[in-house]
């Protein structure tokens, strides 16, 4: 057994539907340009443009795992599923292999824009900026199969966005530097995922080469493998 | 069927229940088996009817093992329910069709097969046995209800499966169409597969070889349909079924 099946399928159901397509890729360029727009002729671009590519991945993938696989349990293919030979941890890892070349796509062409439209210089690793907004759009795709686990409505499934990401966008040392945050709340934030993201991200926009922020990229992989056995774990062949 | 040797002895049930108990809903369910002893003989098409709510659809899932809850015996081609060596021997048409809306009819049944490890042709076989071939390239979505039931039937038979657990299978389906799948049971029948077929809808009750009925998570009446029939001086599975019920109240 293993999860390109699951991964092969995923993909086929994202490629007949251009919609979602359009919106997963076209989307955050339009966002981002605004961005770029409103505040035009100054740097923060070039200050946070590196941030915020690697917030929309993480935000909507999170999003679109979520609903997809709470659709899956809904629609009794899942118990399907369950009920034949396939592996949970194939599912799980299928779910992610494809979501995360989705994301993949996602940031590509995202950074793609910000460099050529808006005009983006980063002072560090361009190519470390790419690599850890692919990673983060995997953490939201394992996250969010993590998260899909507790839901058992598509409305908590959408509250789950909220309540997992928010708190960790309010601690990643977006609006305030970690260093100046109450003691307290600094050692929550080290325990949060897209901390070490947006931590590499900030210093690759402030001029780090990719070996600078080894360590913060491994933490984020760490937490996608920790979120992927969870979500594993959490699916159950056995329901109420 | 070929594929997979029964292990169990001949003359075991394909399904066994003793003392079996079914909380649905978690740790504040509703019980909505009690106590039900049953056997499901091996080869056969064996009707599972009663009114909704009576316990059909947790009964069968709890025969392919995916109801959590379930207490007491419940034996399934000599395994115990859930066991891994089942999942690859049991198909099980969940009551929705369960299909993938958004691809087609053949990527739905190729992922299964991809899953399972069987060939194309197969993929083909079941497309003709279930007569889907001419729409095969259509999404599941553009498909009317019917034709979605017979692609989840479709799938569920892509294993050559020892047993076919079908949870109202021909819901939706003219005629024509149900005559046709009733005849497919059969020959599955006839080829060693054993089926359990939930329905509430009665006149399919004289197609089946035997039938169970099953009324608030009890067993109320089996047997062949022609002797229920005789056993209650009725002339249809619906009068039978309303002189049973009847019976047991007085």
């Amino acid at each position: 057994m293993s999860p390109l099946p699951t991964t092969g399928r995923v993909l086929r159901k994202v490629g007949h539907d251009h919609r979602t397509l359009a919106i997963l890729l076209v989307l955050p360029c339009v966002v981002l340009g605004l961005v770029g727009w409103m505040f035009s002729g100054t740097d923060v671009v070039d200050r946070f443009g590196p941030v915020l590519l690697g917030l929309f991945p993480v935000i909507v993938m999170f999003l679109v795992t979520s609903v997809a696989t709470l659709r899956e349990r809904q629609s009794g293919t899942l118990e399907r599923l369950m009920a034949g030979p396939v592996r949970r941890g194939d599912v799980v890892v299928g779910y992610a292999i494809a979501f995360a070349l989705v994301g993949a796509g996602q940031a590509l062409v995202l950074t793609a824009f910000t460099v050529l439209v808006l005009g983006m210089d980063v002072a560090g690793d361009l190519g470390g900026v790419v690599l850890v907004a692919v990673l983060d759009a995997v953490l939201g795709t394992a996250l969010g199969l993590a998260a899909s686990a507790v839901a058992r409505t598509e409305f908590q499934a959408v509250q789950m966005m909220p309540l997992v990401l928010f708190p960790q966008l309010v601690l990643a040392g977006l609006f305030l530097p970690r260093d100046q945050m109450p003691a307290v709340l600094e050692a929550v934030s080290r325990a949060m995922p897209l901390t070490y993201g947006t931590q590499a991200l900030q210093e690759l926009a402030a001029g780090a080469s990719l070996g600078d922020v080894r360590g913060a990229a491994g933490a984020v992989l760490a937490f996608i493998a920790g979120a992927l056995v969870l979500g594993t774990l959490s699916l159950r062949r056995r329901t109420p | 069927m070929g594929r997979h040797a029964p292990v169990a002895a001949p003359g075991t049930p394909a399904v066994r229940a003793r003392g079996l108990r079914i909380v649905r809903g978690g740790r504040r369910g509703v019980v909505v088996v009690d106590g039900l002893d049953l056997d499901v003989p091996a080869a056969r098409v064996v009707g599972l009817l009663g009114p909704s709510g009576g316990g059909k659809t947790s009964l069968l899932r709890a025969v392919v093992g995916v109801q959590s809850d379930v207490t007491g015996t419940l034996d399934v081609l000599g395994l115990p329910a859930g066991d891994p060596r089942l999942r690859r021997r049991i198909g099980y048409v969940t009551q929705a069709p369960s299909v993938y809306a958004d691809l087609t009819v053949r990527e739905n049944l190729r992922y299964v097969a991809e899953v399972l490890r069987v060939g194309e042709d197969r993929v083909t076989a079941v497309l003709r046995d279930v007569d889907l071939r001419h729409l095969s390239g259509r999404t599941v979505a553009a498909l009317s209800g019917g034709e979605r039931a017979r692609t989840s039937l479709a799938i569920a038979l892509l294993g050559e499966p020892d047993l076919l657990v079908l949870d109202e299978p021909t819901v939706g389906l003219d005629p024509v169409l149900r005559r046709d799948l009733w005849a497919l049971f059969h020959d599955l029948a006839a080829g060693g597969a054993s089926l359990l077929v939930s329905s509430h809808v009665m006149d399919e009750a004289e197609r089946c070889d035997r039938l169970l009925l099953l009324r608030q998570g009890r067993l109320l009446a089996e047997g062949a349909p022609g002797d229920l029939l005789e056993r209650t001086r009725t002339t249809t599975a619906e009068a039978a079924f309303l002189a049973l019920v009847e019976d047991g109240a007085s």
